[in-house]
């Protein structure tokens, strides 16, 4: 009944690729880790800086943004083939939660 | 395919989570989940905007005047690294290494609970130094709705981690229990998703008037 | 099977049916309570419409008027319309795309559960002190106001069947994805599967903000929150927005699967493969698109702004261009088929110019303007009935004649059928089509008595006289269903004769498994082809081996259980009349067992492994042979 997956036809013989693979990625995450701690530490900066609002907060919703596509498509393996249907559906998602936080910040009479 | 089948790192396949057809159900259908979660924190995200420092006098605290940011600053590393750890965790789960994957899930847990003793002391600080409570103002309601539905949502992540660790802890890596600590990592990966707009919207905005 | 099912007592059945997983049983289950809850919601239906009957009315009191419309509001949408649609999506779809099961059996089974819990747990109020009474919208200034534990019951219920309606449309989506046969591409996909997609789509993005707004609502009433009381900072605005962000998108919800089902009545009594199937699709996911886009229109009066007003009624708008989408290729499937009139193609005839009306006096409402006019008459209150009875219900009625067979194994009677259908449809349009005019008259909906004298006599009472034509035809449904099942005449795989889609390529109903070998599909309308080719069956897929089920289990129960408990205990630690000496102190030990049942319920699922069980060849091999007759 179930189907097995194909992109490792004879996990035998592409172990060590596949180790590899594995290992180069693990980099990447780290590396994601790092441009997350870093991307933090500029928000804060930022706020505690005390410039005028108007520049702060677009910077902030920028970096924030950032460090969600980076734990999405790193941490979450979204870049990985297969994730069709899971970004169409989560793209759907933050659709309906943009339009949402859209109204409330807009019209609720104040 | 046998779910109680033994691996060894080599037979052990590339994407264990989605090798059975009960593991690719389970991915997918967590994922659309979390898709309904977004949504349902947008909702928690807007009520909180509309409500942010509405207050009955002006005797009552705003967000300005209350948030820490330092202590904000150490919370967002602890769950950044907590998301970091988990991510070692699945390196080693996809590696069939078992040993290291539950080291690495400890430690995940040990950060998770060392934000939720911050955030239980924060929520502390707020009611006792502000006098800034959930019935307090229609702020503090949404401010402790939104933040501690994230809470909430840590103490599940927590329950769950260890409940798959206490029921596996002897077995190994099978193609039953790899999916469950996939999903499992996936749902601490979108609490760190959701404090990354937590501390921007909610703290550092705040901060910011 | 069925032989052995037969012969198992009282308790075995009730036992099966408490644990059973399997999507069929669950189908039966979602059709028998929905059913219920209709005919509850159909009975507060006739008290309001006795109680305005004649001038001056005092049938029931004011108060009771408002529990009662409240009550048939929710009742009808929640605990009727939606699971009697569950019940089709979960006997058909998984037959329809080939699958043995849904992929989350389990969770189907708590989805159910949940569902039932919630919906015995609102409709208790009747009994404990009087049911909600702010209006299915149940508007926070109002409702925060509200005395009593009505609300609280609303909230609670809903709060408990909203997270079953949320599981179950996971569950259609991951099984509509995951779970197809061999060759059914999306592309290949019957319409009511199709919809049930996009239905359950929608469910997956609007139930969320219903339930943080219910949860707001309940932090408010009974947690001393303040999201709702402006003269502690809250704004009830939030409420309305939050509300309508789902409601909106749930009417699709409704309205797509009934959609599906006359899809495939259409298609199947013209003889005809479905017209503009492409077409079909894309208008039923643009359907679903803009069902979010659209919800302010419920709120032009509440003073958004002339920008947010044009937007939403310039969206609302165009959402008549799909839907018209729709009407011209159902009546093009029709034409020069060899139509044949059965009960489900009557109601499928009626429903297009029944739901087109409703559909035009919605153009009208979106028009921001005019709206100021109609806004809390009875116009809306005959639009929406045209739009979910002349679609929703209609389609209901229409599916369950449709797949009656495929669920029971019998054929309901055709002529008590067409009565059925004849009274509804006349009693429909009796009852509604005047209360436009009463209107435009300016009769404000949801009062309890209206005074004589002003013109409003005689319509409403042609109202009333037709909502009881209506209560005769769902009477004549029940005898039709009594005498169907007491002289049990047991038909065949494909008892239309016409069938296109898979599941009349089994038997009815079909064996547990569903298929003993996945079929192979071809192209659209699958088991067409294979008839047009003279085949009897589908090609299999797959060579005959040892199918996996899943295990029964009582856990949903229970942890539905522990959830239906603690709602007691968190609605009862708050005292109404604590003035009174109104204290319950068990109420939170109960709130805290509730939890640690739910809790300790699914601990025990994670905890023990549930692998399942194979049903082996050999056993399949010999069901082949013992139905061989």
């Amino acid at each position: 009944m179930a189907t097995q997956q194909s992109t490792s036809a004879n996990p035998k013989v592409n172990y060590k690729y596949r180790r590899k693979k594995a290992k180069q990625e693990m980099r990447q995450h780290v590396t994601s880790f790092a441009l997350m701690i870093f991307m933090t530490l500029i928000a804060f900066i930022a706020v505690m800086a005390g410039f005028d609002k108007i520049y702060v907060y677009p910077i902030l919703l920028v970096l924030a943004a950032m460090q969600v596509v980076l734990q999405l498509y790193y941490f979450m393996h979204m870049s990985h083939k297969g994730h069709g249907t899971v970004a169409l559906f989560l793209y759907s998602g933050v659709l309906v939660a943009f339009i949402t936080v859209l109204t409330f910040v807009t019209i609720v009479w104040w | 395919m046998d779910t109680q089948e033994k691996f060894t790192s080599r037979t052990w396949p590339e994407s264990p989570e989605k090798t059975t057809l009960e593991g690719k159900n389970k991915f997918l259908g967590f994922w659309l989940f979390l898709g309904g979660e977004t949504v349902l924190f947008a909702s928690l995200f807007a009520t909180y905007l509309a409500l942010k420092d509405k207050v009955p006098g002006s005797d009552h605290y705003l967000a300005i005047d209350m948030y820490e940011l330092p202590l904000v600053f150490i919370m967002t590393m602890l769950l950044l690294t907590s998301s970091l750890t988990s991510v070692y965790a699945m390196y080693h789960m996809k590696n069939y290494n078992f040993q290291k994957m539950k080291i690495w899930l400890v430690v995940t847990i040990g950060l998770g609970l060392a934000f939720l003793g911050f955030e239980i002391y924060e929520f502390y600080h707020y009611v006792h130094e502000y006098e800034h409570t959930f019935t307090s103002s229609a702020f503090g309601s949404a401010f402790y709705t939104l933040v501690g539905f994230h809470g909430a949502h840590v103490v599940v992540g927590l329950g769950w981690f260890i409940l798959l660790l206490i029921r596996n802890t002897n077995r190994g890596l099978n193609l039953y229990n790899a999916p469950k600590f996939f999903v499992a990592s996936l749902y601490w990966h979108f609490i760190d998703v959701v404090w990354v707009f937590i501390f921007t919207v909610v703290y550092l905005m705040g901060m910011v008037g | 099977m069925s032989t052995v099912a037969q012969k198992k007592g009282f308790l075995a059945v009730l036992w099966d049916y408490l644990t059973t997983v399997d999507h069929k049983k669950i189908a039966i289950l979602y059709l028998t309570s929905g059913g219920f809850f209709f005919l509850v919601g159909g009975i507060e239906a006739m008290i309001i419409r006795i109680q305005l009957a004649v001038p001056d009315n005092n049938f029931v009191s004011a108060g009771l008027y408002n529990e009662l419309l409240t009550m048939h509001g929710t009742t009808m949408i929640f605990l009727a319309a939606m699971p009697l649609l569950f019940g089709f999506m979960n006997a058909i779809v998984p037959l329809q795309i080939g699958a043995r099961d849904v992929a989350f059996p389990f969770l189907n089974s708590l989805g159910f559960w949940l569902f039932f819990f919630g919906g015995v747990f609102l409709n208790l109020s009747w009994f404990l002190g009087g049911a909600p009474d702010a209006g299915w919208t149940s508007y926070a200034s109002l409702s925060i106001a509200s005395e009593g534990h009505g609300i609280d019951f609303y909230v609670l219920g809903l709060q408990i069947s909203g997270a079953g309606t949320l599981i179950s449309g996971i569950n259609f989506l991951v099984t509509i994805i995951n779970m197809r046969a061999p060759g059914m591409t999306y592309m290949r996909m019957p319409l009511f599967t199709w919809s049930t997609f996009v239905a359950s789509a929608l469910i997956l993005f609007a139930f969320p903000p219903l339930t943080v707004g219910l949860f707001l609502m309940m932090f408010d009433r009974m947690f001393g929150a303040n999201f709702f009381d402006a003269s502690m900072g809250g704004n009830t605005i939030i409420w309305e927005h939050l509300f309508w962000i789902f409601g909106h998108p749930e009417v699709y919800i409704l309205i797509l699967p009934a959609f599906g089902i006359f899809s495939e009545i259409f298609a199947t009594f013209s003889r005809k493969r479905l017209f503009g199937y492409a077409a079909m699709v894309f208008a039923t996911v643009l359907i679903g698109f803009l069902g979010f886009m659209v919800w302010a229109h419920h709120m032009f009066t509440v003073g958004l702004g002339p920008t947010a007003n044009a937007i939403f009624a310039v969206a609302t708008m165009a959402i008549a261009v799909p839907t018209g989408v729709k009407i011209f290729n159902w009546m093009l499937t029709m034409w020069g088929g060899s139509i044949s009139f059965t009960t489900p193609m009557l109601y499928a005839v009626a429903f297009i110019p029944s739901f087109t009306a409703g559909g035009v006096t919605g153009v009208m409402l979106a028009s921001a303007a005019a709206d100021y006019q109609y806004h809390d008459t009875y116009f809306v209150v005959a639009h929406f009935h045209y739009v979910i009875i002349g679609g929703v219900v209609l389609g209901l009625l229409a599916g369950t004649h449709f797949y009656w067979p495929k669920m029971f194994g019998t054929m309901l009677n055709e002529f008590l059928g067409k009565i059925t259908f004849w009274l509804f449809l006349i009693g429909f349009h009796a009852t509604f089509f005047i209360q436009h005019f009463l209107g435009l008259m300016g009769m404000p909906r949801r009062i309890w008595k209206f005074l004589p004298g002003q013109g409003l006599d005689m319509p409403n009472l042609i109202s009333t006289v037709g909502a009881f034509f209506m209560a005769v035809a769902v009477i004549v449904l029940l005898v039709n269903i009594v005498i169907t099942q007491v002289k049990n005449v047991r038909v065949g795989n494909d008892p239309w004769g016409d069938g296109r889609t898979l599941e009349w390529a089994i038997p009815s109903p079909p064996p547990f498994y569903n298929f003993k070998q996945l079929p192979l599909v071809r192209g659209l309308d699958p088991y067409w082809i294979e008839k047009m080719e003279g085949n009897t069956k589908m090609t299999p897929a797959e060579p005959l081996s040892d199918i996996h089920m899943p295990n029964n289990s009582f856990i949903p129960f229970v942890m539905s259980l522990g959830l239906f408990i603690a709602a007691f205990g968190a609605m009862y630690q708050v005292s109404w009349r604590a003035s009174e000496g109104e204290s319950f102190v068990w109420a939170l030990p109960v709130l805290i067992i509730g939890m640690l049942i739910t809790i300790g319920a699914m601990a025990v699922r994670s905890l023990k492994d549930d692998h399942g069980y194979h049903i082996h060849k050999e056993d399949l091999l010999d069901d082949e042979e013992g139905g061989r007759e």
